[in-house]
Order: C-alpha cells, then structure tokens, then sequence
C-alpha cells in the first residue's frame, strides 16, 4: 500500500488559474507530431473530503494552431462546427485526492456535439499554499480518443493511400486550481 | 423570405444544369426564393497579382451574391471526370481570404446534371470536397442527373422522381439554413 502523500485539501470550490494552466491537444499529421493549445479555457474543481469533482471547457475559437487558415479549416464543419458546437467540454468526479498523486479516473467529453465517457490518467498534486495567500492544487490530466468517435472525420490520403491524419488524438490538461484565503475557509 | 443563390457550372444558354437549377426554382417551397446567377463567364482566371482590392467588378458582384444568400445550391457538369475549370476558378477567387471567405459556414448543396449514365456524379464529390475544405457546410447529397438530354423539354424537367428528389434536396437545404438561424457566428 503506498503512503498518502497528499493532505486534505480545503472543501468547496476551486478556481481556475487561467495564467498558468492550459489544455492542448496533439494528433499524428504526415511525418511528425501536431499540437494546437486552446486559449480560452474554463474550469472548476469542488473538493468534497478527499474526492473532487472537475468540470471543463474550451472554446473552440480560441484554438490556436500558428496559421489562420488552419484555424479556420479547424473551426469549419469538417473539424469542429465551431458554430453549431462552440465549446468542449469536460466533467469528472471522484478523482481522489489523498493517494499517491496518481489519477486514474473515466470523465465524459463532450467535441461537437458528441458526448462519449474517457479514461483519464495523470496527476494531482498535494495542495500547497502560494506566497500570496492562496491554497493551490495541481492537476495534470491526458486521455486519448478517437476523434471519428466525436464525428471530425476530415483526412485527406497520402500518395500511398495511407490518411495523412492520424484519428488518435491526445489531449492534455496542465491546470492549477487556487482557493483564495484557503487556510481560513 | 429564405434566399438561395443557385450557381450552375455550366455557361451554355441552354444548359441541363441551368435547368435543372431552374426546376429546382419550382420545387423550392413559396417562402424560399432561389436566385440564379448569371455573371459567371465574366470572371476573369485566377491570378493573385490582379486580387487586390477593388477587386474587378464580376468578382466582388459573385462575392457579395454568395455572401447576400443564405445557401447556396451548386449544379455542376462534368468535364474530363471533374468539376468545370470556369466554376472552380470562380471558386478560387471567392475562396481567399480562406479564413473569412464567403463560403464559410454557408449551407450548400451540390446536385449535378450529364449526358452520360453517371450524372456528374464524380463532379459532384470533387465540388463537395472543395466547399468543404473552404469551411462551407456541405450536405451530405448526391443528386445525379444521367442522361440529362432525355430528362428536359424546352427547358423543363419532365422527370418526376428527379424532381421529387430535388425538392427533398433543396428542403434539406432549406431545414439546414433554418438550423442555422440563431445559432451564434463565430468570427
């Protein structure tokens, strides 16, 4: 049995730092690796004793891929329908916080419209507090899907006739959540 | 009023595309009103030296009817197993800048009229792959016209089940754009 590293985190809401957290995402694409980061991200994680509960979003205008006709190939209806579907979203409950800072949770995800339940792996880190006062916690998190599975089918065939897109997709959450005065609440 | 542009890829006067737009016309529903375009043949070929702006008059006049409609509804021939070389041009020039051009977003619909027993259909796929790839929201149709010079008189089509699968097409269309209506547009 391994030794609970973490302490009791403060119950109740926390908040997102939006300055230090961030979710990309990265897909197989002709010869090499693609990432792409969402910039406009929201989420909140509510600690209840040792398990918390996260629910996130990302807009999927926000995406931020270098090229603006890539963006926005990628806000069109043969990716996201950035229109019709706006926003990702993603929720997960029981995610332990006083284990070895492992996480190994299923979440639902929801791209264009689609909601289909994740395995969601990564870390939780112990909550620490900041110089400023603040409790924080850190939460890393990755789950793989197939993006056919949320109906972004686009490729397009190399000469070979292999797709030059690849339908796994990894998505990877960095977030810091912050309880303000934590060590009074 | 719901506004259709229809574009018909193929320039002669008396073509089994234009008619099939035409048809179409008649099928679409009291409230929908389907607006041919008739400026095609004068847009001039693709350079990007002359795309400068004020851009000629024939291109800024196919770019704001695109623009004006709330759909548009492509009819193509096929040439050479493709879409016609004058219909992609006008494409091309619509297409830039390809982050904000007019197709964006924009439901269409391709349909497709031939001589030949395959009624454009290889035309058809190739044009729903361009509009697709410009953000256009594509429906997911195929509608086929072979033989095209038996299925029109004077004009009209005189092919019932062609024109009952027109008008189930030009309502999805129409169920597409309504689908849109209040949706938030993303700049």
């Amino acid at each position: 049995m391994s030794t609970p590293i973490l302490t009791v985190a403060p119950a109740g809401a926390w908040n997102l730092d939006l300055v230090h957290s961030r979710v990309d995402f990265e897909v197989s694409y002709l010869a090499g690796r693609f990432k792409g980061e969402f910039h406009e991200i929201g989420a909140e994680l509510t600690v209840d004793g040792s398990r918390a509960s996260l629910e996130g979003t990302a807009q999927v205008a926000s995406v931020d891929v270098k090229d603006e006709n890539l963006s926005a190939h990628l806000q069109s209806p043969d990716f996201f329908d950035a229109e019709r579907h706006p926003e990702l979203r993603f929720a997960a409950q029981d995610i332990p916080l006083d284990g070895d800072g492992k996480v190994s949770v299923d979440g639902e995800l929801t791209i264009k419209g689609v909601t289909k339940p994740v395995a969601v792996t990564g870390t939780v880190t112990a909550p620490i507090s900041d110089p400023y006062g603040n409790d924080r916690i850190g939460l890393n998190l990755t789950t793989k899907i197939d993006r056919t599975d949320f109906g972004v089918d686009w490729n397009n065939p190399l000469p070979s006739g292999e797709p030059s897109l690849a339908n796994d997709v990894t998505i990877l959450a960095e977030l810091q959540f912050v309880k303000p005065g934590g060590e009074t609440s | 009023m719901t506004r259709i542009l229809g574009i018909s890829g193929s320039l002669r006067r008396d073509s089994h595309n234009t008619s099939l737009l035409r048809a179409a016309a008649e099928a679409a529903r009291p409230d929908v009103e389907l607006e041919l375009y008739d400026g095609l043949k004068q847009v001039p070929p693709y350079d990007e030296d002359d795309d400068v702006y004020p851009r000629a008059a024939s291109v800024a006049r196919l770019n704001a009817a695109i623009a004006n409609a709330d759909a548009v509804l492509f009819a193509t021939p096929e040439y050479n197993a493709s879409i016609p070389g004058q219909l992609k041009n006008a494409i091309d020039w619509v297409s830039r800048p390809v982050a904000t051009n007019v197709l964006r977003n924009k439901p269409v619909l391709v349909v497709g009229a031939s001589t030949g027993a395959f009624g454009a259909a290889w035309a058809q796929a190739e044009l729903r792959k361009v509009l697709a790839a410009l953000g256009a929201r594509v429906l997911d149709v195929e509608l086929p016209v072979p033989h095209a010079h038996t299925r029109f008189e004077d004009g009209g089509l005189t092919d019932d089940g062609i024109r009952a699968s027109l008008a189930e097409a030009v309502e999805a269309l129409t169920a597409e754009i309504r689908g849109r209506e209040g949706m938030r547009v993303v700049a």
